[in-house]
């Protein structure tokens, strides 16, 4: 029972930070977008070619892009406390809508991208921890580098040269065969040859950051009292590592995993350039080029979101690793 | 809940991890105070122990390092390029000079090749070593200046303005720092100074909250007390008392941001949001994209480019940060 009563405090508390951490940012991001030359309405008119001054008025006053500043942010925020992030100029579709379609593509990609990270960071981390200040702590520590200095695109885009072209082994781009009619578990393999790639492209990245987290969160656990004791009392290395070493270490890979849920949002927007993929990204590089600032809008409230969901979710995880973490 | 004072002792909570948990107050809970994501083996590291950084035996320690010298000398080598680019290629480097596809090694005039409109890739690479450096160096220093200087309002003064500049540091946290890069840039038109600027602005909060940790830790001690005693005003205890004690994970955070700046520009300019009259790598990247099938060189090398030189950034500041942070050398 003290375990919900601490992760419901934790909730609670964490809820009441991220109102005005919300509002400010709505309120930023409409501000700064009007700053922006151009809207939609022009690059509409731009596009259909045969625009006259009376219609793109006409298609600004049908968006309300015609009215004064503060009452076009009143409509935004009026709508939001309905759970409604606006109509699209350009895509012709509630933003919510667009977003929806979108969401699940980034949502995937981002979960598999970071569940290879942190797998990947913690077994090279681990091995680094174990031969601290030996040859394969250091091979291991300067490849852990490298990988953090890749570029993300340009990593996509050798693995492609390499396994697309080269070998012909998975598909260079898209998120699916199109027109199969595959079901079940085919259907999932195929849709996890399209995933590998763009998921280890965005993954690379961080495995750096985790190995050098677990490592260095693994040898400032191991010299502690509690290790000492549960060798003493006779568990195997292996015990000791994964249920006593690790799971403390866990503490500092969870406050970071959830820090970078934004830093993968953003490094999915250039991925998913790289291999066309259909996420959020993209449709928020395509909104930024058609000036379709309330796509633009619901985008940066909705990853905000994101980011502000991921951490509670890494408070919850610490309150329920560490019971003394949510005892305040 | 008698757990909470038990959580007070270090030696029981296991060292650092304890520490965001109980001295922070509850405006930023169990982040790190040094979020720094390359240093993470510093980031559990007591600020207390970093004031008594020994310039000299860190200069030593940073030259024993072999990786740091190595990341130091290819850095210099990057540094000469950029220089002497205009010397060594002084036509434009988007200029067609010859056959278009020379492979490298094709030909002896065009080492590295021509890509698809005859412009030589070497010429490319040497002069977008400067647009690199200009924008990783300018933006890190801007994002430094006024990073420092609200981390240390914040951290020096606490109460309500401490509060007012938490909450903007938290707005700026939380929007997808490279989604807001690519809206501001699309907003202002691209060029070298805006993408600089635009970097500047996503990257200032890192440090302000660094600062800010920092100077919430070093406030407390005995030697700024004594200087308060003496009458000194506020400004000359936050930049003669208080700044150089907390330089050490400022500068290890500041060569770690040049490499993540040069990354950040290098995707812009891939992605057409860089300044379209400057050769880039990232841009020759972009534009031997097309190409990948046929003259995938075209793509690796610029790349090439920029890993070794973010490479060279990362290995620095890890020598920096073996070198400042006296604790982990000793598990090395």
């Amino acid at each position: 029972m003290p375990v919900l009563i601490r992760i419901a405090r934790t909730l609670r508390r964490t809820l009441l930070q991220a109102v005005p951490t919300i509002l400010g940012i709505v309120v930023l991001n409409f501000f700064l977008l009007q700053l922006a030359p151009g809207d939609a309405a022009d690059v509409l008119a731009g596009e259909a070619g045969s625009a006259t001054q009376e219609s793109v008025a006409a298609l600004r006053a049908r968006f309300g892009l015609d009215s004064p500043v503060l009452e076009q942010l009143a409509t935004y925020l009026g709508n939001l406390a309905q759970f409604s992030l606006g109509f699209s100029p350009r895509y012709g579709m509630p933003v919510a809508d667009l977003i929806a379609q979108r969401l699940p593509g980034t949502l995937t990609l981002m979960a598999v991208a970071l569940l290879i990270a942190i797998l990947l960071g913690i077994v090279l981390g681990s091995l680094m921890a174990n031969f601290a200040g030996r040859i394969p702590d250091r091979v291991l520590s300067v490849f852990s580098l490298l990988f953090y200095s890749i570029p993300s695109f340009w990593i996509g885009l050798m693995l492609i040269v390499l396994f697309s072209i080269k070998l012909g082994w998975l598909p260079s781009g898209g998120a699916g065969t199109i027109g199969s009619q595959l079901k079940g578990l085919p259907a999932l393999f195929d849709t996890a040859r399209y995933m590998v790639l763009p998921a280890t492209s965005l993954a690379l990245f961080y495995v750096a950051i985790y190995a050098r987290l677990t490592r260095a969160a693994m040898l400032e656990v191991k010299s502690q009292d509690f290790v000492r004791t549960a060798y003493a009392k006779g568990l195997t290395p292996f015990g000791v590592t994964a249920r006593h070493i690790l799971r403390n270490a866990l503490i500092p890979i969870t406050t970071m995993a959830g820090m970078h849920i934004g830093g993968m949002l953003g490094g999915a927007v250039v991925v998913e350039t790289v291999y066309s993929w259909p996420g959020l990204g993209r449709l928020a590089f395509e909104a930024v080029m058609g000036r379709d600032f309330t796509v633009l809008l619901g985008i940066l409230l909705l990853s905000s979101l994101l980011v502000i969901i991921a951490n509670a979710a890494v408070d919850l995880v610490h309150a329920w690793l560490d019971p003394r973490i949510g005892a305040r | 809940m008698s757990t909470t004072d038990f959580g007070a002792f270090p030696a029981v909570t296991g060292g650092a991890y304890a520490a965001p948990a109980t001295s922070e107050q509850a405006t930023a809970p169990e982040r790190p105070a040094w979020s720094n994501v390359k240093a993470p083996d510093a980031r559990s590291q007591p600020t207390a122990a970093v004031a008594f950084t020994n310039g000299r035996r860190a200069l030593k320690v940073f030259l024993a390092n072999p990786n740091a010298l190595f990341g130091t000398a290819f850095l210099a080598l990057v540094i000469a390029v950029a220089l002497l680019a205009p010397v060594l290629y002084p036509d434009d480097p988007l200029s067609m000079v010859g056959k278009p596809f020379l492979w490298p090694g094709q030909d002896p005039t065009f080492p590295l090749g021509t890509d698809s409109l005859g412009r030589d890739v070497l010429a490319g690479i040497l002069h977008g070593s400067r647009i690199s450096l200009f924008v990783g160096l300018m933006a890190t220093a801007l994002s430094l200046t006024f990073g420092v200087f609200v981390g240390a309002i914040a951290g020096y003064f606490a109460g309500w303005v401490d509060d007012l500049l938490v909450r903007l540091i938290e707005i700026f946290q939380t929007l997808p720092s490279f989604v807001l890069l690519v809206v501001l840039v699309a907003i202002v038109q691209p060029s070298a100074t805006t993408v600089t600027l635009a970097i500047a602005v996503i990257s200032w909060p890192t440090v302000a909250r660094l600062t800010r940790a920092e100077f919430r830790t070093i406030r407390e001690k005995d030697f700024v007390m004594a200087a308060r005693s003496l009458g000194f005003g506020h400004g000359r205890i936050i930049f003669r008392e208080i700044l150089p004690n907390a330089l050490p994970p400022i500068i290890v955070t500041s060569s770690v941001m040049v490499a993540t700046a040069i990354l950040m520009e290098s995707a812009l300019s891939f992605m057409g949001l860089g300044d379209p009259n400057v050769v880039s790598w990232g841009s020759m990247i972009g534009t031997g994209r097309e190409l990948v099938r046929t003259a995938w060189y075209l793509t690796a090398l610029p790349g090439l480019a920029i890993v070794f030189t973010v490479l060279a950034l990362n290995l620095i500041g890890d020598g920096l940060n073996d070198a400042l942070n006296p604790r982990f050398t000793q598990d090395r």
